[in-house]
């Protein structure tokens, strides 16, 4: 039984109001931290704690804290990035159902440590319900007096909005969620400046997944070092999975780091296998943005080690062999999922949310989801792949946001892995769009290193 | 500051960006701008014709950049070395970033009334590939006008957002900006309406492509057999100052534009009774004629440069040298 740091007390009933909450020593953290600590001393504690971004990209967000550059007479913000929409992800709803007041006892600390006093939690559109949740939680808090003027005394005051967004995916990258924040169109910024330099309306802010601020909470109770000693390697504490896809448990899971990947898709305590008794063929470990591994790359890495869910192990191999750790929204599938298909749903969803403001990927994201709609549809051509691959080259890299990386991957290693799949495509035209293609040779043991 | 761009050193300002350096060198090695507008404060990033790689990122941090960068918005840093055109993967890079803005583009630019004076063309003609991979329907709109002079019409757009910056920064209030995201997205009025503003004639010459055009030149004649001639006459609108390019064919003047430079950018913003009303010569004070570029196809027709073929002689010696002169010519 791994250690739950965040989702200790989930099942507590009433954890949601602040009394039971409190009772399970909630807002100890903020107790702790404002009276017997130093807002630096926070900022270290997070550093030693070697806690790495949530929301997908893995910066240590200790090393984010001490870049937030700090002028005199200047505003600094904390945003929290409560945008959740990548598909496959849904750690952050869940974490702000359940247990709303850990995020406000995380968002007041880190807005301690930072010098924030005013902080915004910007939650996605679509999660009404939770961002009531939040504004009753956020009330609950101020009447108890940990928010508000002077809190706990301390003279430290700190006003928690909460701010819904319209529902575009591209208001999760962090300065299209600013520029949304200001009442602007969703577009993401060019950088530099970053927003640690220049954020919202101008002024120096950091902008943190959900996640992240609520792991917080926990660094300031046990202590970094304590944080530290949890996981493998630099990748330190415990980490939300979303899984979902043909399991048998899907659900949100609270890992260690560096649990093996056969461990937690199989063990029961965890998503506890593939349902309807059938055999994995693919997995998307992090998020539909990550690449996608056939099932034998994705339990063993390309030196037949067993694969590990951390940073590091999920994307040993780079590009060519390994995948990431993303945002943790984890998507299973048996033998009986088209890869084709997903390929394509995938694309389809980076063409509806690209915002259109650089070329590459507003026209880019749109041309592979038509080529790949005609492949799974039976009118595809065998110069389609390399066509794909193409593409998504000229996407890659060169746009504003990384909008265009995560449309790219998912095509490109898609044939990267799967081409005998997209080939049947083309030459069984008639019957790829009555069956499937089965298994295949997708969760055979390695033999030898591929050649890239 | 001290910046390298292909091997060629410059001394700049500090807070000058890559393009502006390259600028102020010229020539081959400036990167074609299609949404960076320098008369336009936060234009530029989008269109990402601009690319290059920075090989070294400073003398105190000489670590390459990682990616390939927008030139128009990344400052120099001393000893900065970019590479522009000698860089294989910056040229790959832009081709890939032609081929996605010429996709969706219409390419009917037979019919067009920017052909000849459309920065996408010139583009196109030198980074493009003869032939589309592209084997689907391009988007459409509808033409719509957008006040009693200018028309719009969004299935030619590229999105450099230019017009959008010129309305907010130009005009006096915002009279249009983008509805919808992707590839989707069009420059719109909200429901359509007039654009009613005394610089609101400048989005046609800040357009790169004829997306906006002006009505009262549509279609009159191809920009090829016009002539351009400076003028200025005195405006009385505070902040016009009335220097103009005339379009001559024969003795009427068939447009009225701002003058361009060499980077297809206005010299100074024009106002409407300058470009829509005053069409007579006798509203204007002819300077001369205006200098166009001799790469551009508008200086078509108005330069000989090539003499004709020498009278043919029977002498081998003055044959041979006949050649020559012929090569030596026709190679300018």
């Amino acid at each position: 039984m791994g250690r739950k740091l965040l989702l200790e007390h989930i099942n507590v009933p009433g954890i949601n109001t602040f009394e039971v909450y409190r009772k399970k020593g909630g807002y100890a953290a903020v107790e702790k931290a404002l009276t017997t600590l130093s807002p630096d001393a926070i900022v270290e504690e997070v550093k030693k704690s070697g806690l790495r971004g949530r929301g997908g990209a893995g910066f240590p967000t200790g090393m984010k804290w001490s870049f937030l550059a700090k002028p005199e007479g200047v505003a600094r913000y904390l945003v929290c990035n409560a945008d959740e929409s990548e598909p496959g992800t849904f750690k952050d709803r869940y974490l702000m159902t359940h247990i709303p007041h850990l995020l406000i006892e995380g968002m007041i600390v880190s807005s301690f440590a930072l010098g924030a006093h005013a902080s915004y939690i910007y939650v996605r559109g679509e999660m009404m319900p939770q961002i009531r949740i939040l504004e009753r939680a956020i009330a609950e808090a101020k009447n108890a007096g940990f928010l508000g003027k002077n809190i706990l005394g301390t003279g430290y005051d700190l006003e928690l909005y909460v701010q819904p967004g319209g529902g575009a995916y591209i208001c999760g990258e962090e300065t299209a969620l600013l520029e949304s924040l200001e009442g602007k169109r969703g577009n993401p910024r060019i950088k530099p400046p970053f927003p640690a330099i220049a954020g919202l309306y101008g002024c120096p802010t950091v902008v943190n997944n959900v996640e992240s601020i609520a792991a917080v909470v926990p660094i300031i109770n046990d202590g970094g070092e304590e944080y530290a000693k949890i996981g493998l390697g630099r990748s330190t504490g415990t980490k939300l999975i979303s899984a979902g896809g043909n399991l048998k448990n899907p659900g949100v899971y609270e890992i260690e780091l560096g649990l093996s990947c056969e461990e937690f898709l199989y063990s029961d305590e965890y998503c506890g296998g593939i349902a309807n008794g059938k055999r994995l063929k693919a997995v998307v470990a992090g998020g539909s943005s990550v690449p996608i591994l056939p099932a034998n790359l994705f339990l063993k890495t390309i030196n037949n080690e067993p694969r590990l869910m951390s940073y590091e192990s999920l994307s040993d191999g780079g590009f060519a062999t390994g995948t990431m750790l993303g945002s943790g929204g984890f998507i299973a599938f048996d033998e009986d999922q088209c890869i084709v298909r997903n390929t394509w749903n995938f694309a389809r969803f980076y063409h509806h949310e690209s915002c259109g403001q650089c070329s590459p990927c507003r026209e880019g994201t749109g041309w592979m989801e038509k080529v790949l709609h005609r492949l799974e549809n039976g009118h595809g051509k065998m110069s389609d792949m390399d066509l794909l691959v193409d593409v998504s080259k000229k996407i890659e890299g060169n746009t504003i946001c990384p909008l265009g990386d995560a449309a790219a991957w998912p095509v490109a290693s898609a044939i990267r892995h799967f081409r005998d799949e997209f080939e049947w495509h083309v030459t069984n035209a008639s019957e790829a769009v009555t069956r499937n293609y089965g298994l295949a040779h997708y969760a055979d043991p390695l033999t030898k290193a591929e050649a890239v | 500051m001290k910046v390298t761009i292909d091997g060629i050193s410059i001394d700049v300002e500090p807070g000058t960006s890559i393009l502006n350096a390259a600028r102020q060198i010229g020539g081959d090695i400036v990167p074609p701008a299609m949404c960076y507008y320098s008369k336009l404060a936060g234009s530029g990033g989008k269109c990402r014709t601009c690319l290059v790689k920075v090989s070294k990122g400073s003398e105190k941090d000489p670590r390459p950049m990682p990616k390939l960068v927008a030139s128009c918005r990344t400052t120099v840093m001393d000893g900065m070395e970019v590479q522009n055109i000698t860089s294989p993967e910056v040229i790959e890079a832009r081709k890939g970033v032609v081929e996605m803005l010429l996709i969706n583009h219409p390419l009917d630019c037979p019919i067009c009334d920017q052909a000849g004076e459309c920065d996408l063309q010139n583009l196109g003609f030198e980074h493009g590939s003869a032939k589309t991979r592209y084997e689907f329907d391009r988007r459409t709109f509808e033409r719509i006008d957008i006040g009693d002079k200018i028309q719009l019409h969004m299935t030619r757009c590229i999105l450099c957002y230019r017009c959008v910056f010129t309305a907010d920064q130009i005009t006096d209030h915002r009279i249009h900006g983008i509805l919808n995201r992707g590839d989707h997205s069009e420059i719109s009025t909200y429901i359509q309406a007039a654009v009613d503003n005394d610089f609101s004639g400048n989005v046609i010459d800040v357009c790169p492509v004829g997306a906006l055009t002006d009505k009262t030149f549509r279609f009159k004649n191809r920009v090829w057999f016009t002539k351009p001639v400076e003028a200025h006459r005195d405006c009385d609108h505070e902040k016009c100052n009335g220097k103009v390019t005339l379009w001559y064919k024969g003795e009427d003047v068939l447009r009225v534009t701002a003058r361009k430079d060499v980077y297809g950018e206005v010299e100074e913003f024009i106002c409407n009774t300058c470009r829509f009303d005053k069409k007579k010569t006798s509203d204007w004070v002819i300077e001369g004629p205006r200098k166009i570029a001799n790469w551009s196809v508008q200086s078509a027709n108005h330069y000989q440069t090539l003499h004709p073929l020498p009278v043919l002689k029977t002498n081998p010696a003055l044959i041979e040298a006949n050649k020559e002169q012929f090569e030596r010519e026709t190679r300018l």
